[in-house]
């Protein structure tokens, strides 16, 4: 078949899916949909529709993430009447309602519904229900690399054709690998995995190498705790990461790629075969690609659970079947990489925003950001934050315009401290920095870095010191062990932020940190080492105050460090509800119903339950 | 007895999947996943089958699997729980959650309960970071956990 008719054949089968002709129920059953219960509600639907006799045919299927991950799980009706509405927060309960009065009756069901997924163009029975882009959460967002995650299905190939996919391919074989590495260098995307080196450049010099064959790789490890973007878009469109990495496999001359996503990412492994197969299926891949005379094949490698096999050397390490253990560069893997060859590697994102470049062109990626960072980056919004999710916005943007308006705020009112961005080779973002534009340049600026996208929004409830302290035990854990500089940096490091956690620490260990921060970022063999004191340094630049209380007062003024801490029930506001009483698990609260209750300090463990239990401020934190 | 049973359904499996495994050292790590996937942990008889077939140290083997967190070398529970420590769910509570749970079957992470019915294990970060904090019990992932609905979990399990 020619791509046309491929095209063809795919316009055909969106068509149908897009027309109103069927009713339909969209669940969004990406893993944060599934967390939140979008199979159980899903087979709601399914012996609801079926036993409802008065009903046409309805068709459910599965789809993406649309990034509300706050409101999962979300659902989609197109009702009979051909009008689309999103429903938030939906649980089996619900179901019999929205089949039906949205499926029977063609009416939204209103107070359910988060919003129409398509402009005003049906009749409102006076319910308000606002369009998906007028959503706060949406407005500011420019979906490139999430085109499609949400939308369409991401097990039908067609679907993803339909919507100008495997273009980019064609149109990257018509111009010939010269002119596609141009196009991109043109577009000015920069790596999204971490270090934001600009992909074309990378790409010459995999191509200029000698050496036979090549190789190209697509980092999907997403390692970093906090960041879950390239799951969401492997699980929701992988034909974009797929085309991406063999538009990057003709562009360099390599007839073979491999995707190394990790084992805790079982259903983006799934979509991935099925990508795969499909892309077999239509001539996409194997020897011959749309009769172009180039091959490429795809394998998957599944990761085995270890951080540093995210890092370029360690994860072709793991790929030849040895321990994932870095390697000192040069030789770089342009040159010299998975088994020797020349082998360029690149994260899901970089390759999700290829296949739109080349579909799209440079030029036009070019226009969106800034002048040194272009087009939108993707972020996960977690932590403290009010709506969390997935989010693509255009580089520049600010954090504020982040976390208030798409994010919704700090949870609960609770004041916004600092952002963590970049997971453990990031920084925190104090509050007096909230009106910073988002790109490479100015996060470098303030001691943070991009990093691959994870935001962890961090309130005034939250102990830097512990913040630090968390991300040094996780990469003391992590730490591959080869070099002494991390090894033996990151156990120093830990060890002492536990003592001021602790209260056993003085002001001289302060500067003990800075300083094996500082060797451990010279002399480190990796990225994983250079970067595991950040955590720490940022936060006792911005935080000073925090951790010199710890240190000289013996105080967490955060309520956190459980060594430094006790609670206690003020009698004055406590109303004798009892509520903390049912969830401390070492029952250390006694009291009788409506008298105010007290908390055994020699059984308290400190685990704080009863002051999240408490609806009535009255559990002290001291 | 079923400790016999499972070691023939063991040895049977093994010689399948070394069957669709090559015998380059790049087929280490599959070989690894696909036997655990059957076995649920890799025996001694499985590290010294997977030597041979691809002519390697046992040794050699074992520094491999020993690197990576995914490989076990003792059968776990029955029931696997499985609890994110990552940065999300920990400023959302997850390490009380662990701490619960760990409480409630009396055992710490890394560990079977004497009766076989649990193992529990901390886990890096599932990806659910927008659902926090997240639990994950035999391939089911649970979102917004709390140490009560995770307590509760475990119960309806037993
Ligand atoms: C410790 C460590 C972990 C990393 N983890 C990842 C990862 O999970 N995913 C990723 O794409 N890049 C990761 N990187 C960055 C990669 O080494 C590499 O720079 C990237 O995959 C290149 O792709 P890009 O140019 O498209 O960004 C990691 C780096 C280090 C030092
Ligand atoms: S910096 Fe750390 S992770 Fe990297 S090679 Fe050295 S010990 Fe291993
Ligand atoms: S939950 Fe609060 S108000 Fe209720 S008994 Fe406990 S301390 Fe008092
Ligand atoms: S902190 Fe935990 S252990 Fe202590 S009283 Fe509150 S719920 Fe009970
Ligand atoms: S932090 Fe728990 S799922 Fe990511």
């Amino acid at each position: 078949m020619s791509f046309a008719e491929i095209q063809q054949k795919a316009g055909r089968s969106w068509d149908r899916f897009q027309s109103g002709e069927t009713p339909r129920v969209l669940v969004g059953a990406a893993t944060c949909g599934r967390a939140a219960g979008a199979m159980e509600v899903m087979r709601a639907f399914q012996q609801g529709c079926a036993a409802d006799t008065t009903l046409t045919p309805i068709e459910i299927h599965e789809v993406g993430c649309l990034g509300m991950c706050y409101a999962e799980p979300l659902i989609e009706i197109r009702g009979p009447a051909g009008d689309r509405v999103l429903y938030e927060s939906v649980t089996p309960a619900m179901v019999p309602d929205l089949i039906q009065i949205h499926l029977g009756q063609g009416r939204p069901v209103a107070e359910h519904a988060l919003c129409r997924m398509l402009p005003q163009e049906h009749s409102d029975n006076g319910e308000h229900i606002p369009g998906f882009t007028d959503l706060p959460m949406i407005r500011h967002q420019l979906r490139i690399v999430v085109r499609n995650c949400g939308f369409i299905d991401p097990t039908d190939i067609d679907h993803y054709i339909a919507r100008g996919g495997y273009s980019g391919i064609v149109r990257a074989m018509e111009l010939g690998p010269e002119a596609t590495i141009e196009e991109i260098k043109l577009s000015g995307l920069r790596g999204r995995g971490g270090a934001g080196f600009p992909t074309g450049l990378k790409w010459s010099f995999a191509r200029k190498a000698s050496g036979n064959p090549k190789y190209v790789i697509c980092n999907a490890d997403e390692g970093d705790p906090g960041a879950f973007m390239d799951r969401s878009v492997l699980e929701s469109d992988p034909h974009a990461v797929l085309e991406g990495l063999l538009i990057a496999g003709y562009a360099i001359g390599a007839n073979h790629g491999y995707v190394y996503c990790r084992a805790e990412y079982p259903l983006a492994l799934e979509r991935l075969r099925t990508g795969i197969a499909q892309m077999r299926a239509n001539g996409l891949l194997g020897e011959d690609i749309l009769g172009s005379g180039f091959g490429f094949d795809v394998t998957i490698k599944m990761g085995a659970g270890a951080f540093v096999c995210g890092e370029e050397t360690s994860l072709m390490q793991s790929i030849e079947g040895r321990r994932g253990m870095p390697r000192p560069r040069p030789p770089f893997p342009a040159h010299a990489g998975l088994f020797g060859k020349p082998t360029n590697i690149n994260n899901v994102e970089t390759l999700a925003a290829v296949s739109a470049i080349l579909e799209k062109s440079g030029a036009w990626y070019a226009g969106i950001g800034t002048e040194k960072s272009k087009g939108t980056k993707t972020f996960s919004l977690a932590g403290k934050i009010t709506r969390t999710g997935l989010i693509e916005v255009p580089m520049g943007i600010s954090l504020r315009t982040i976390i208030e308006d798409i994010g919704g705020g700090v949870l609960d009112g609770k004041g916004f401290k600092a952002v963590q961005t970049g997971g453990p080779s990031g920084g925190c973002v104090p509050a007096k920095h909230y009106d910073l534009p988002v790109d490479y340049e100015h996060l470098a600026q303030v001691g943070s870095i991009m990093g691959s996208g994870g935001m962890i929004v961090i309130d005034k409830e939250s102990c830097m010191v512990d913040v630090a302290k968390y991300f040094l035990g996780f990469t003391e854990n992590e730490s591959c062990g080869k070099c002494v500089p991390c090894r033996m940096g990151t156990q120093h490091l830990l060890r002492l932020l536990t003592a001021i956690a602790d209260g056993q620490a003085d002001e001289n260990d302060l500067e003990t940190i800075r300083m094996i921060g500082d060797t451990m970022k010279k002399a480190s063999l990796c990225g994983l080492g250079q970067t595991a004191p950040n955590p720490a340094l940022t936060t006792l630049d911005a935080f000073m105050d925090e951790y010199l209380v710890h240190i000289r007062d013996h105080r967490c003024p955060a309520g956190v460090c459980k060594a430094l801490i006790s609670f206690a029930i003020d009698p004055k506001s406590c109303t004798g509800c009892m509520a903390c009483a049912k969830v401390c698990p070492v029952e250390a609260i006694t009291g009788s119903k409506k008298q105010p209750h007290v908390v055994d300090q020699q059984t308290c463990i400190r685990c704080g339950a009863c002051r999240q239990a408490c609806k009535f401020g009255a559990v002290l934190v001291e | 007895m079923a400790t016999t049973q499972r070691t023939e359904i063991a040895t049977i499996d093994m010689a399948e999947i070394l069957k669709n495994h090559g015998h380059s050292r790049d087929n280490l790590i599959p070989l690894l996943q696909d036997i655990q996937e059957h076995l649920n942990y890799l025996s001694p008889e499985a590290i010294s089958r997977v030597a041979d077939h691809l002519g390697l140290s046992e040794n050699d083997v074992y520094g491999v699997a020993t690197f990576y967190a995914q490989f076990r070398f003792h059968p776990p529970g029955r029931h696997r729980i499985k609890v994110c420590q990552g940065t999300a769910c920990h400023v959302r509570g997850g390490g009380m959650v662990l701490d619960a749970i760990s409480r409630k079957i009396g055992i710490v992470p890394g560990e079977t309960s004497p009766d076989g019915n649990f193992s529990l294990e901390r886990v890096a970060c599932f990806g659910s970071c927008a659902l926090p904090p997240v639990v994950v019990v035999d391939d089911t992932v649970y979102g917004r956990m709390t140490a009560r609905k995770t307590e509760k979990l475990i119960e309806d399990l037993e």
